[in-house]
């Protein structure tokens, strides 16, 4: 009896058999062509992403305005347009249709009156200065160490900076890019995009006491830029710092002394640490403001080791007397 | 044309879609920018089994579990309609079902009918509910609103998030995160083989609904005199509840598919007719159901004898701030994951077995994922269940006078791994980023003599166990990566009064 399975193979003819050795021979072929493609030494391929160098965001230097200027009085707005009037005014930093980005220091979770980040309010008046130069936009970004929704938004510098006219950029974790800062102890090290897509940058820092480094001013709040495991900085934190001012140059830095945090920092948290000083110091050396700052802290120049050393690179000069500094009250 | 439109099924799926979208946009609203008192539990406060079983474990019903009134009277009233008009995970199973599913017409009737296997639920819901009598709250495990609301936490919003960066700043990690992704992918993917799987075979909440819907005012009815028996009405039954002969009515889910798919005009929802069949009651072994309960009796003495945090203080169970002390907050969790969600730095993580099998996806923080955020209370906001109970700053903090603030644990140094102490390097980051004040971490300044002979001034933290408050940021920021050489343990917890060290605090 034959087999309940009975449904046969069809016969193969000559033409067939031909037609599907060439076909399997043209299979072969391609697996080997593949293999020879694709033949590697190296275990995986190496991902040949962009390495990216900061800009110089500087303008040209004319030397006929004051290399500082300090301004007390107690209307934020109007010492920051005071203090940069006397150093030649938002003109001479910014071109109309320039993009700027601000650098305020918004690390930390704390109330303006803290004193943990830059007073809402001077942010908000660089942002108005910016657009009345016809910057085609400004951009404010920091790198918090708390929550930056929450950092940006209790600090207050969301809704200043919003109702100026500006726009909070918050990096997420795919806007770093590598980038090679060419320093002693930092080399290639993750920086939030928006530095790369911008003409000027603005630094806005506010000045604190910090435990390792002694102060936290405009130098340190470079970091702000950088992603990645930059706690690690602290193993060499003013090497780290000489490093960070050498690769980048901002345009402009305005300081905010208004209420500057004299303990317990970078953190605070105890309005009883925060000194009232109604000062807004503007200026294009960042080591010139550093030490300027510094008088706030009961610190002198000698005191901080990365002062010397972005003096020795050429940063910039630490010795006030030197100095044309353009004082006033508003 | 009109009717065609508003056609019973079509105005169901309306609900539907509404209430599935306001399930994903209020969890989507619970996050520091978007929660501005918006009631994100909302069907987790709905959840009858919710209610009644943390009111067995507590004998309270606290706050918004009130609400879940409304559905147990309008349960009594019509039925149990939550099912497939509610509730986010019976909408996705039968989108989900249907899309799976495209067959004959014969077979769809053959999937549609009546399994004895549906009975399955009710012994599930007797288990959990025996255990919750004796003060311990399972129901989280099964409750499919905790269930949906947890995989979407901890699996579906990252996983959206992963490609396109929309829902977070930073990718949320979760811990045991892919395993709670592959079981909401088994629930959905039950559907291919029998349309709503999980809600006839599984849903203990399905099973109290339908214990509650013993007797519903208003039901399906079928007309015998009319009724040809083509078996039609099987066609795309929700509940496989046999509306073609003695309908099943703890089963039925009242789509109304049935009226519409039925050609003779003989089923229509509301009061009985005068020739109205028959219908089925509750359809469950007395005998199995009563053998579950015991098994659920047996099971708690089983879970409470071993080591767990309800027992013993278990050093990686750092609960969020505002935890009842362990006994009840196990008694009120029901690991539903909306604080995983609200969590800013997602430092709440699901639990595995650290804090035993009864605190299986209960939150526990993990301090080198994320900190809890000094200023920060929306975890104790969102928690539909007081097992967070809801703080101010001013109460996390400690502001008000001779108010301590809230401790969730107490931070160490490990000498042999920080920087400072083991390799003369300089660090302190913990320093830095300590959000007291003053800071809880302090440090002395010494002079080390290194292997060359050099002198070196190093700081050296320390930690001042009576200020720390356990936040874990600086374990978060250590930049030893791994294993940090600053680590949070629950010692020390406001909540506790026995997990402490010092004599006088």
């Amino acid at each position: 009896m034959p087999s309940k399975h009975n449904k046969r193979e069809p016969e193969v003819t000559r033409r067939q058999f031909l037609l599907r050795t060439a076909a399997t021979c043209g299979l072969a072929a391609a697996a080997g062509l593949g293999g020879y493609l694709f033949y590697s030494s190296q275990p995986v391929r190496r991902s040949d992403t962009k390495i990216f160098t900061f800009r110089d965001f500087r303008t040209g230097e004319r030397k006929v305005y004051p290399h500082l200027a300090v301004v007390h009085g107690k209307d934020a707005e109007k010492m920051v347009r005071a203090a940069v009037d006397k150093i030649g005014g938002m003109g001479r930093f910014v071109s109309p249709g320039e993009r700027v980005l601000l650098k305020p220091n918004a690390s930390w979770d704390r109330q303006p009156e803290q004193a943990a980040n830059t007073n809402p309010f001077v942010v908000s008046a660089v942002v108005k200065l910016c657009i009345e130069a016809k910057a085609s936009e400004v951009w404010v970004t920091d790198v918090s160490v708390n929550d930056p929704f929450r950092c940006f938004s209790r600090s207050g510098i969301e809704e200043a900076v919003k109702r100026a006219g500006g726009k909070i950029k918050l990096a997420t974790e795919n806007d770093f890019v590598p980038t090679d800062l060419k320093g002693e102890s930092l080399k290639v090290w993750p920086v939030s995009a928006f530095y790369h897509r911008v003409d000027r940058l603005i630094n806005l820092p506010v000045v604190k006491h910090h435990s390792l480094s002694k102060c936290t001013m405009a130098m340190k709040n470079l970091y702000g830029s950088l992603g990645g495991q930059r706690n690690r900085l602290h193993q060499d934190i003013n090497t780290s710092i000489a490093d960070l001012v050498t690769a980048i140059r901002p345009t402009l830095t305005v300081m905010d002394a208004t209420r500057v945090l004299k303990r317990n920092g970078p953190t605070g948290g105890n309005i009883n640490d925060v000194a009232i000083e109604n000062t807004v110091i503007a200026g294009v050396d960042l080591v010139v403001i550093e030490s300027y700052g510094l008088r706030f802290l009961d610190l002198k120049p000698e005191d901080i080791p990365f002062i010397g050393m972005a003096e020795k690179r050429g940063i910039g000069v630490s010795d006030l007397r030197s100095l044309n500094i353009a004082e006033a009250d508003v | 044309m009109i009717k065609r439109i508003l056609s019973l099924r079509n105005i169901r799926r309306t609900y539907a879609a509404f209430f599935l979208i306001l399930f994903i946009l209020l969890l989507w609203l619970a996050g520091f920018r978007r929660l501005k008192g918006y009631e994100t539990p909302l069907f987790l406060e709905l959840d009858p089994l919710t209610a009644i079983t943390a009111f067995l474990t507590s004998w309270t019903v606290y706050k918004g579990l009130a609400l879940s009134l409304i559905i147990i009277v309008g349960t009594l009233f019509f039925g149990r309609f939550f099912c497939s008009w509610v509730c986010p995970l019976g909408i996705i199973n039968q989108i989900v079902g249907s899309i799976f599913i495209k067959l004959r017409a014969v077979d769809s009737i053959a999937l549609n009918t009546y399994r004895v296997l549906y009975r399955l639920k009710y012994y599930i819901l007797a288990v959990l509910i025996a255990v919750a009598l004796f003060g311990s709250l399972q129901t989280g495990l099964f409750d499919p609103i905790s269930f949906v609301t947890r995989s979407f936490t901890v699996s579906v919003f990252p996983a959206v998030n992963l490609s396109r960066g929309w829902l977070y700043m930073k990718q949320p990690l979760f811990n045991g995160g892919t395993l709670l992704g592959i079981i909401f992918l088994l629930v959905i993917f039950a559907n291919r083989f029998l349309p709503r799987f999980w809600c006839r075979v599984v849903c203990p909440l399905g099973a109290l609904l339908g214990l509650l819907s013993f007797r519903p005012v208003f039901r399906i009815w079928r007309n015998v005199d009319r009724c040809t028996d083509c078996k039609k009405c099987l066609g795309h039954c929700h509940g496989g509840c046999d509306p073609d002969t003695a309908l099943r009515v703890t089963e039925c889910h009242v789509c109304m598919n049935c009226i519409e798919d039925c050609p003779e005009d003989a089923i229509h929802y509301g009061l009985p007719e005068s020739a109205s069949s028959v219908q089925m009651p509750l359809d469950v072994s007395r005998r199995r159901l009563i053998e579950t309960a015991i098994a659920g009796a047996v099971l708690f003495p089983i879970m409470r004898s071993t080591i767990a945090s309800g027992a013993t203080a278990e050093y990686r169970v750092i609960r969020p701030p505002g935890s009842l002390a362990e006994k009840d907050f196990l008694r009120r969790c029901i690991k539903c994951g909306e604080c995983m969600k609200v969590c800013p730095t997602n430092a709440i993580q699901p639990a595995l077995f650290e804090a035993g099998f009864e605190g299986l996806w209960s939150p526990v923080l993990i301090p080198r994922i994320g900190y809890c955020e000094y200023n920060c209370v929306l975890c104790s906001r969102v928690c539909p269940t007081g097992a967070i109970a809801p703080l101010t700053i001013e109460k996390k903090l400690g502001r008000g006078i001779g108010q301590k603030p809230l401790k969730i644990g107490t931070a160490f140094y490990d000498r042999g791994r920080c920087l400072p102490w083991a390799m003369n390097i300089d660090c302190i980051v913990c320093e830095e980023v300590c959000p007291t004040s003053p800071k809880a971490i302090w440090f002395q300044t010494v002079d080390v003599e290194l292997r060359d002979g050099q002198v070196k001034r190093l700081k050296r933290p320390y930690m001042d166990p009576d200020i720390c408050i356990g936040c874990g940021i600086c374990e978060t920021k250590c930049p030893v990566r791994d294993k940090a050489a600053v680590r949070v343990t629950s010692i020390g917890e406001t909540r506790s009064t026995t997990n402490r060290i010092l004599l006088k605090s």
